[in-house]
């Protein structure tokens, strides 16, 4: 086979693979900040807390990372409805959420990232499963499954919430609170409570994601740091509140980046891919899959 | 020679720990009244992404203070570190510097870790005409000409004409002389001056570059770009890349199987702990820059004794557990100032100057003697190869064997294995 289509196959592949890590670190940011309007930035902190949680319980008890990761969903959405009681509390009742609110989450990723200083040091984490080793030679084309089982999680967690909105009654409720708040109390139904169940879900999926995240690298307090503006990208070319959209940016930024790193070198990668939102942007305002106002 | 106990030394540490945790943290070990301390300040990140060697640069600090007390001090004073954590944030330094020299008055003022934070506090240091004794800075004084800096780190004051040389020495060897080489690097100012040391010797010996990228500290998938090396079928690749980095760099290199004849270069991160337990056979044959390997050429006075007492100490202060990297350094780092204060006999910032230009000092990291820069009269970069690595256990680097000293020669304790790569 030619070397080049070689080259852009594989690129192609791993760039698939990197959208699937990056579509587990943005959908529970398409539920936050695409449904519910709040710019949640401490979102990649609370990834990388869920993926330290991993390695400790999963070193612990010797359990895979995904398990784990999926089992501390649960914890996670707790945590997510207490982090909104606060933010409702103290600013979105008042108002106040569009700067004092960002603030607020700012407060909450430093908070994370020196809380997770203090408790395990700065020292990078890791676990390992054994599958995190293995490569699958499909011809010319490689296939770790480090980056393919995260990816695989991350989809199929986004599969699940897409069905539970589609067909639940209080998915419905949370798609239509991202429209219109007020005409869900006329149907009897408390806003701020569906906003509360929804945050809580998307702080889940920030577990789930800390899990995929442990498979694919070492994490380290301040690793969220490199995924803020790319999950925050991937929900608006996706189209705020769309989860196919946000699965579909995601694939084209992690195809982007690894295209453009294979043939112009990986300085370029985060400026093409950057590009492309903005070209997506100037064509699509409301994103690939988001509804024109 | 040293009477303090471990629970004291202990103590020390983690009451340093606590007290530097918070952006205006401090330590203060407790002396009598009118002890008179000679008061050491410094910023360090203990936080963000240069915290691990941060904390490691803190924990051996700490060592030499309490050891240092429990000898009756400094010139009959007992030292005081007083310290802030700068969260890995250079803009953050300048301030903290101001407020030691200002507000605390320190006596004395050492670095941070590395050139990134370094730079940002020479302004104020110089102002203040203080003498600085930096770590792991590498050629900031080349724009500044500062005649009071020092800098512990071995890759003294011409790396682009020294840094990468003991690498393409070891290529050298290899039963086919490299013909072409493969260059990496991270956007920083370390890494792109390696690279640019790996260029300009590779171009001097003839040795064609066929790769030559940079990448944004940003970058999550190697794959590709790695890849991309490949294609080009390098003899050699010489990477330059920080830590997280590198750990993708190398997972990436062994899932695509890519095995040149040698790989490494200037890549921080496998001298740590938790690169050596997570890669395990993944750096087998991996020749890279490196300070510190326990092998037999760098049995210096007291490096293992200090060595023992870190890797006790390590654990509980979480930070780097074997402390093959920057602890040695950072302790001699203070060794250096225990001497030069020995000798002028007074806190005189000038006559310390003079003295540290004028001495050679004698350190756990061996003869230590300053040029004109500052920076390390004669470098001495090491260059290890990882050999005969099975698994992630760390006992193995306590030992000789292990990381094996290819270059310099003087130092070298091994022959080169290749290619990169195989399994042990």
């Amino acid at each position: 086979m030619d070397p080049d289509l070689v080259l852009l196959l594989n690129g192609i592949t791993s760039g698939l693979l990197l959208g699937g890590l990056y579509a587990a670190a943005a959908c529970g940011l398409a539920v936050s900040f695409g449904m519910l309007d709040i710019v949640n930035i401490a979102h990649p902190a609370l990834m990388v807390a869920g993926g330290f949680l991993v390695v400790v319980i999963g070193t612990a008890l010797g359990l895979d990372p995904l398990l784990v990761a999926v089992l501390l969903a649960l914890p996670f959405y707790l945590l997510g409805t207490g982090i909104y009681t606060v933010y409702h509390h103290f600013f979105e009742r008042r108002g106040d959420e569009a700067l004092q609110g960002l603030a607020f989450f700012f407060g909450v990723m430093f908070i994370i990232e020196v809380g997770l200083v203090m408790a395990f040091g700065p020292e990078q984490r890791f676990l390992d499963p054994p599958y995190a080793y293995v490569t699958w030679r499909l011809g010319e084309i490689d296939v770790p499954l480090r980056m393919l089982v995260p990816g695989l999680l991350a989809m199929a967690a986004i599969g699940a919430l897409w069905l539970f909105l589609q067909r639940s009654f209080t998915g419905l409720a949370i798609a239509a609170v991202a429209q219109d708040a007020e005409a869900l109390r006329l149907m009897a139904i408390d806003p701020v409570r569906i906003k509360r169940f929804a945050f809580g879900i998307s702080i889940a999926l920030a577990a789930v994601a800390g899990g995929a995240l442990v498979v694919v690298q070492p994490v380290e307090p301040s690793s969220g740091q490199v995924f803020i503006g790319r999950v925050f990208a991937v929900c608006i070319m996706g189209g705020m509140g769309s989860l196919p959209g946000c699965i579909l940016a995601a694939f084209v930024f992690g195809v982007v980046e690894n295209v453009t790193a294979t043939f112009y070198g990986p300085s370029w990668s985060p400026a093409v891919a950057f590009g492309w939102l903005l070209l997506v942007l100037a064509f699509r305002p409301q994103g690939l899959f988001g509804k024109a106002a | 020679m040293n009477t303090t106990t471990r629970r004291e030394l202990g103590r020390l540490a983690i009451a340093a720990a606590i007290g530097g945790a918070g952006a205006s943290g401090a330590a203060f070990p407790s002396f009598a009244q009118g002890s008179n301390p000679i008061r050491i300040g410094y910023s360090m990140s203990l936080s963000g992404g240069l915290a691990g060697n941060g904390r490691a640069t803190q924990l051996a600090h700490q060592i030499w203070a309490a050891e240092v007390n429990a000898r009756g001090g400094i010139l009959g004073r007992p030292v005081q570190i007083v310290f802030y954590d700068d969260q890995t944030n250079g803009g953050q330094v300048p301030g903290i510097y101001t407020k030691l020299l200002d507000v605390d008055k320190v006596d004395i003022v050492t670095s941070p870790y590395a050139t990134a934070m370094i730079a940002p506090a020479m302004p104020v240091v110089m102002q203040r005409n203080m003498c600085f004794l930096t770590i792991f800075g590498a050629g900031v004084n080349t724009a500044f000409k500062y005649d009071r800096h020092f800098n512990m780190n071995v890759v003294g004051d011409n790396m682009k004409e020294t840094y990468a040389r003991g690498f393409l020495d070891i290529a050298a060897k290899l039963p086919s002389p490299p013909r072409s080489i493969a260059i990496l690097a991270v956007d920083n100012d370390f890494a792109q001056r390696a690279a640019e040391s790996a260029r300009f010797l590779a171009k001097e010996r003839g040795i064609r570059v066929v790769y030559d990228r940079s990448y944004p500290p940003s970058t999550v998938d190697f794959t590709p770009t790695i890849r991309s090396i490949a294609a080009t079928r390098p003899d050699v690749v010489f990477i330059a890349s920080y830590p997280p980095d590198s750990n993708a760099i190398l997972r990436a290199t062994s899932e695509l199987r890519f095995q040149p004849p040698m790989f490494g270069g200037g890549m921080v991160g496998p001298q740590l702990a938790a690169f050596q337990q997570q890669l395990g056979p993944i750096l087998n044959n991996l020749v890279n820059w490196d300070v510190y390997s326990p092998e037999p050429t760098m049995q210096f006075p007291g490096v293992v004794a200090f060595l023992e007492k870190y890797r006790e100490l390590a654990p509980r202060e979480q930070a780097d557990l074997l402390g093959n990297y920057i602890p040695p350094y950072a302790y001699a780092q203070m060794q250096v100032l225990e001497q030069s204060l020995t000798r002028v006999g007074k806190i005189d910032q000038a006559a310390l100057a003079a003295d540290m230009h004028a001495s050679t000092f004698e350190t756990i990291v061996g003869s230590v003697k300053f040029g004109a820069s500052g920076e390390w009269a004669e470098e001495r970069n090491l260059y290890v190869q990882f050999q005969n690595i099975r698994d992630g256990d760390l006992e193995k680097y306590k030992r000789a064997g292990t990381k094996v000293i290819l270059a310099p020669s003087r130092l070298a304790t091994g022959q080169l294995q290749h290619p990169y790569g195989p399994p042990a």
